[in-house]
């Protein structure tokens, strides 16, 4: 992993980081670099209520903040920042404001690395509206100046337009915390973990490839259909 | 929440009822899941809600043998939700009914509040 002054994670849902990121925050904050985490919104929407559940619509923002907050603890994320949009309705806010809230926060911290969605490969409408108003906003940056941006994408055919991810992260050695962190978001995880023991129990080389390795594509500019 | 049966039944229509003739909040909601086609392409990704619509209705019914029903007729119009399998009046008076399928993932909400929901 390159050496880096600040970490900007910066994703829409609470448990957006825990899958395909988390092993890689967990390296930057044991390795003392500063990361902070720009969540855009509570998860409001969350079809997952825990397993048995035990939250409702109404009650689910509250948890999910708290699930969201444990989270961090886990990851060595000491700022955490919740920008108060609302799940299933990003791709609907005006563009430049949703890029202003994040601008704001990349003046502030000033990052060397954002980690976000790749526009347009990440499937849910908030990852792809979210990940273009990260770029909208480190586009208003000099060249110079800018961060260097990691990309989630997961779309179906994403591999055949953007290439293999240029980015690999073995995480084996943090595996650890990084269920951990993923168990923290228990109403969003608790049935998946649950799935897991088998895999885990028996060392499951497909999924530990999965959990274990951590993949992104430096965002290199729009991709021209 | 709890699991809607023949036995609490009438406690629902009784908390629907309650709401019956004043100005309410509704939030309505369905939603197959946002990666219901990308998991499987031969299937249509849907949703919908509307939150904090201001409805005054004039007649409401809890029906069904389970899953169950709601129906609200208004003067213009109607509001109804299908595949409601849980329910509870929250600590802010709130009727809360929800449809959850059998992985227990939430697959539809109906909700009816005096005050604006957050």
């Amino acid at each position: 992993m390159e050496k880096e002054r600040h970490v900007l994670i910066a994703f829409p849902h609470p448990d957006d980081e825990a899958f395909g990121v988390a092993g890689t925050i967990i390296k930057f904050t044991d390795a003392g670099v500063p990361v902070t985490y720009a969540c855009g919104t509570l998860g409001e929407m969350g079809r997952n209520m825990g397993k048995p559940f035990f939250a409702n619509r109404e009650t689910l923002p509250d948890i999910r903040r708290e699930e969201l907050k444990k989270a961090c603890q886990v990851m060595g994320i000491q700022d955490l920042r919740m920008l108060g949009l609302r799940d299933k309705t990003i791709e609907f806010e005006d563009e430049e404001e949703v890029a202003d809230k994040i601008f704001a926060v990349i003046q502030e911290v000033n990052p060397s690395l954002i980690i976000t969605f790749y526009p347009g490969f990440a499937v849910h409408p908030d990852h792809d509206a979210y990940g273009a108003a990260v770029i909208r906003a480190a586009m208003r940056l000099p060249a110079e100046e800018r961060p260097k941006i990691y990309c989630k994408a997961f779309s179906e055919g994403c591999v055949d337009i953007l290439g293999k991810p240029d980015i690999v992260h073995d995480v084996m050695d943090v595996l650890d915390r990084k269920l951990e962190a993923i168990k923290a978001h228990r109403s969003q995880t608790e049935a998946s973990v649950a799935q897991w023991q088998d895999s885990l129990g028996n060392k499951d080389e497909e999924f530990l490839q999965w959990v274990g390795k951590e993949t992104f594509w430096t965002y290199k500019g729009p991709v021209v259909d | 929440m709890q699991a809607i049966n023949k036995e609490n039944l009438a406690d629902i229509q009784k908390a629907l009822e309650s709401f019956r003739g004043e100005e309410v909040y509704l939030h309505l909601e369905t939603t197959s899941g946002v990666y219901t086609a990308y998991r499987d392409k031969s299937q249509l990704t849907v949703g919908c809600y509307i939150r904090n619509g201001k409805i005054r209705f004039t007649t409401g019914k809890i029906t069904g043998a389970g899953p169950y029903r709601v129906g609200l007729k208004m003067d213009l119009g109607w509001v109804y939700a299908e595949g409601l399998t849980d329910w509870e009046v929250d600590g802010e008076g709130r009727l809360l009914l929800a449809g959850h399928n059998a992985e227990g993932k939430l697959a539809c909400a109906f909700e009816l509040s005096r005050t604006p929901f957050n």
